[in-house]
């Protein structure tokens, strides 16, 4: 069945920026797709192709298969762009979940940058469902202008509702911008939360993603809780095709979520 | 509020000075505060200032032909220019406050005098510009990389 596609249909469209567009799908069983945060599914356009997105809604709403889709791409394209009305094949959803469960009782960290924010949506969501459970919570968001912002009113809301400190930062902005300006790493070496306690969640670009893991270490948070959304060319999704291999790990069925200690001797490797 | 001599030694800046440093820091620096909107300098004006931020923010702004686009921001805990530190020292962005700010002024060429006739305060001085500098030409490359971009 892993295999096989499940048509959903499109219920509604957002577009949350130039190039960025959000659907929500529905099973047309009726079946929920329950998921955990982190994971992903293979969207299919039919006739046009298949490719991996990360889920970006409420792991407490399986009833809604909610993706961000970038388009860049022919496939990412007619996706991104599918009307309300129009069906499209789900499989999954595959892959290990960011499990921010574990961050209970202390400080949680979520360092995103770009399109990176979707995928760590449903881990803020568990936490903003849950916020009792943690201490400090840290939202730290890079994106390359303001206009490339995602999920404004979340933010706000999380900020504002939910007690969660919301930073962004942004690679160049107009010149009426009246935020920060520089890297996400940045933000990291001012953020306050207490590092021996901390779970950090991290997902963007690559390039990103490591420079990011390397400031929460200087800063003093174990590579063990720090953890990493991993992007390669996922196919099969169950770990049979080879495509997403990094070394040992197949990452459609070892990640995409895998923590930094495991990563960092990897990252740091250009062939692989 | 606190004094310049109470603030100095907080800022991260001026972790690791010791006293008699930062008596010599403090001998050319006061206090100021601007509203939003104020230009603390403009590209090509003589850099004789040296900025340590107390409160508010401050946007560096490169100026395009009909606009201008802001390429750095500095908070509570940074410093703004190195200009006053280097030949032929003219600023080469405009800083604009994008909220009402407090900042220590340090007069530069007081600054570039004392670090002339004391080397060691010279050299600790220049050890933690040359980090400014390293951090922001970093966070440069990085961003040239367009990491957020399409082709990442």
């Amino acid at each position: 069945m892993t295999m096989l596609p499940r048509p959903f249909r499109v219920t509604r469209t957002t577009r949350d920026t130039q190039d960025t567009h959000t659907l929500d799908l529905v099973a047309l069983d009726g079946e929920p797709l329950a998921f955990a945060s982190g994971q992903f599914t293979m969207l299919d356009a039919f006739g046009v192709g298949e490719v991996p997105i990360s889920i970006s809604g409420d792991p407490g709403r399986p009833e809604v298969l909610r993706h961000t889709i970038r388009d860049v791409g022919s496939v990412s394209r007619a996706l991104a762009t599918a009307a309300p009305g129009a069906v499209l094949g789900v499989r999954g959803p595959f892959g290990t979940g960011w499990e921010v469960g574990a961050g209970r009782g202390g400080d949680v960290v979520f360092v995103a940058g770009g399109i990176g924010l979707a995928p760590l949506r449903p881990a803020v969501l568990e936490v903003v469902r849950a916020r009792e459970d943690y201490d400090r919570v840290v939202l730290l968001y890079g994106a390359r202008t303001p206009e490339d912002i995602l999920f404004g009113d979340d933010l706000r809301s999380w900020a504002e509702d939910h007690d969660i400190d919301v930073e962004v930062i942004v690679d160049n902005g107009p010149h009426a911008w009246r935020g920060s300006v520089g890297l996400v790493t940045q933000l990291i070496d001012r953020a306050e939360f207490d590092a021996t306690r901390t779970l950090a969640l991290i997902c963007g670009p690559e390039v990103m993603m490591r420079h990011s893991a390397a400031a929460l270490g200087d800063r003093g948070v174990p590579r063990a809780r720090v953890r990493l959304s991993m992007e390669r060319n996922m196919k099969c999704g169950v770990g049979l095709c080879g495509h997403c291999q990094l070394r040992e790990y197949f990452l459609c069925l070892d990640g995409p979520v895998l923590s930094y200690d495991a990563l960092e001797p990897l990252m740091a490797r250009a062939e692989l | 509020m606190q004094t310049i001599e109470q603030y100095l030694p907080t800022h991260p800046f001026f972790a690791g000075l010791d006293d008699e440093a930062l008596a010599l820091v403090t001998g050319c620096a006061v206090n100021a505060h601007v509203r939003t909107g104020a230009y603390l300098f403009r590209e090509g004006e003589p850099a004789d200032t040296f900025y340590v931020v107390r409160s508010g923010r401050v946007a560096i702004r490169m100026r395009l032909p009909t606009d201008a686009v802001v390429v750095d921001t500095a908070r509570d805990g940074d410093v703004v220019g190195w200009s006053w530190l280097v030949p032929p020292y003219r600023w080469t962005f405009d800083a604009v406050a994008t909220e009402d700010t407090s900042f220590v002024s340090i007069d530069g060429a007081c600054l570039r005098g004392k670090c002339e006739a004391d080397p060691a305060l010279g050299y600790a001085l220049l050890q933690r510009v040359v980090r400014i500098m390293s951090t922001r030409l970093h966070s440069a490359r990085v961003r040239l990389l367009d990491l957020y971009g399409t082709r990442s």
